[in-house]
């Protein structure tokens, strides 16, 4: 018992929530960067541009099959033979960015498909360019389906950068290991802490998401 | 990378052997697993379901690298020492059954309820119409999904690098930091998973298409 009471310290208790707050700050950048980037590339794989959408649909596919350690791993150690290093945190949002993007660019080029085709043949009918079309009528009608899809792409993103650990980004994970570093008593509370933040915010972005589907429907 | 990938051809591929076991023993563990935990969120009693409910829900939404780390310390220092194959082995199995859990559930969900109510009123018990009737149904409609299970098992068996469980990450890592060559070295190592886990994207990408 004096174990756990010794491992949740408001220090150490303090430092976990200050690891919590760069997850979701590497998280929240990854995923506005990849929800840009991966709308783009869904709706440049939708649309069918002859090599062009071949191209990029294959890029897709090839990162989405990665494992997001390797891109991690690539990202860090890979990237300065490039000439190019990127300190820890940027290089986490950098891999998360470009894994997450492929991700969301097959969500958003799916929720797409789902739309009725009579949507867009109608908005062309009615004078409107494909551009519009798109912009007006499908993707709105698109994302509003999507957003199951997308909040448990959101959530396992978050998951995720506890990955970044092995490049020492200070996330949660990475926080946790320093503490119970300290005392192999420290491992089990320790671990039970991690589990209960990463839950509660996971865990309520998936009862957010029930929320407004129901809303939605 | 040519000479890189036959300097090294033996540490590559006994990686790849261990990643596809490893994923191979998870996914054949996770489905049984996965399918008990599924049957009891669908069962008459309350008690059942909350416990499936709450096993789902809490694996679901912890990160895979804790609960692996977690067995592979915690198991380690109390009960017994395993080594991090076992370790990891353990925790993808644990994380991935949730999903599948879900997985199958949503498939049982589909099969209309009369075929229960009609299995059930010849006679049959519960679990007899859970098996011979709803399941088999089931099953087929979650063969694409748990075809993408599969490739994220696959992809998520690189955690094993964290515990030294010999995967093709870990290899792929010990090799990156002897040789220096890191680009050609994870280029390497990202071909191996790729071999595995492209063709059955396309494959069940198809069979998406065709069931549709």
């Amino acid at each position: 018992m004096q174990n756990w009471i010794d491992a949740y310290s408001w220090i150490n208790i303090r430092f976990l929530l200050q690891g919590l707050e760069i997850t979701i700050l590497i998280s929240v950048i990854s995923v506005v960067l990849s929800f840009i980037f991966g709308s783009v590339l869904g709706i440049i794989r939708y649309a069918k541009i002859p090599y062009f959408s071949r191209i990029i649909g294959f890029i897709i596919d090839v990162i989405r099959n990665l494992p997001l350690l390797l891109i991690i791993f690539f990202t860090y150690f890979g990237l300065p033979a490039f000439g190019f290093k990127p300190d820890t945190i940027p290089a986490a949002i950098l891999a998360m960015t470009v894994f997450e993007s492929m991700m969301i660019a097959e969500i958003i080029r799916s929720g797409i498909l789902a739309v009725d085709i009579g949507q867009m043949e109608a908005s062309r009918a009615m004078g409107m360019k494909m551009g519009q079309a798109m912009w007006h009528v499908v993707l709105p009608q698109a994302y509003k389906k999507m957003i199951p899809a997308l909040v448990s792409q959101f959530i396992s993103l978050i998951k995720d950068t506890s990955l970044a650990t092995i490049i020492v980004v200070p996330e949660l994970m990475q926080h946790g290991q320093v503490v119970y570093g300290q005392n192999p008593n420290y491992i089990i509370p320790v671990f039970v802490a991690m589990a209960i933040m990463y839950f509660v915010v996971c865990y309520a972005l998936s009862l957010l998401s029930k929320v407004i589907d129901r809303r939605m429907a | 990378m040519i000479k890189l990938l036959v300097d090294n051809w033996s540490a590559f591929i006994s990686g790849f052997g261990w990643t596809v076991l490893s994923s191979l023993l998870a996914l054949f563990f996770s489905l049984i697993i996965g399918s008990l935990f599924a049957i009891l969120e669908v069962m008459p009693s309350k008690v059942a379901r909350v416990i499936g409910n709450v096993y789902v829900e809490v694996f679901r939404n912890i990160p895979l690298l804790v609960i692996t780390m977690f067995f592979y310390l915690v198991i380690t220092l109390y009960v017994v020492k395993i080594n991090g194959f076992t370790a990891g082995t353990i925790g993808l199995t644990i994380y991935t059954s949730a999903f599948i859990a879900e997985t199958v559930r949503s498939g049982i969900n589909s099969v209309d309820v009369g075929q229960m109510e009609a299995a059930r009123a010849q006679g049959m018990t519960f679990w007899q119409a859970m098996q011979n009737v709803v399941l088999p149904q089931a099953f087929k409609l979650v063969i694409p999904p748990l075809g993408n299970q599969f490739i994220n098992l696959v992809k998520n068996s690189s955690v094993l690098a964290f515990v030294a469980g010999f995967d093709l990450m870990y290899q792929g890592n010990a090799i990156a930091s002897t040789t220096f060559e890191t680009v050609n070295t994870y280029v390497v190592v990202g071909l191996f998973y790729l071999v595995i886990t492209l063709p059955i994207s396309y494959y069940m990408q198809h069979l998406e298409r065709k069931l549709a």
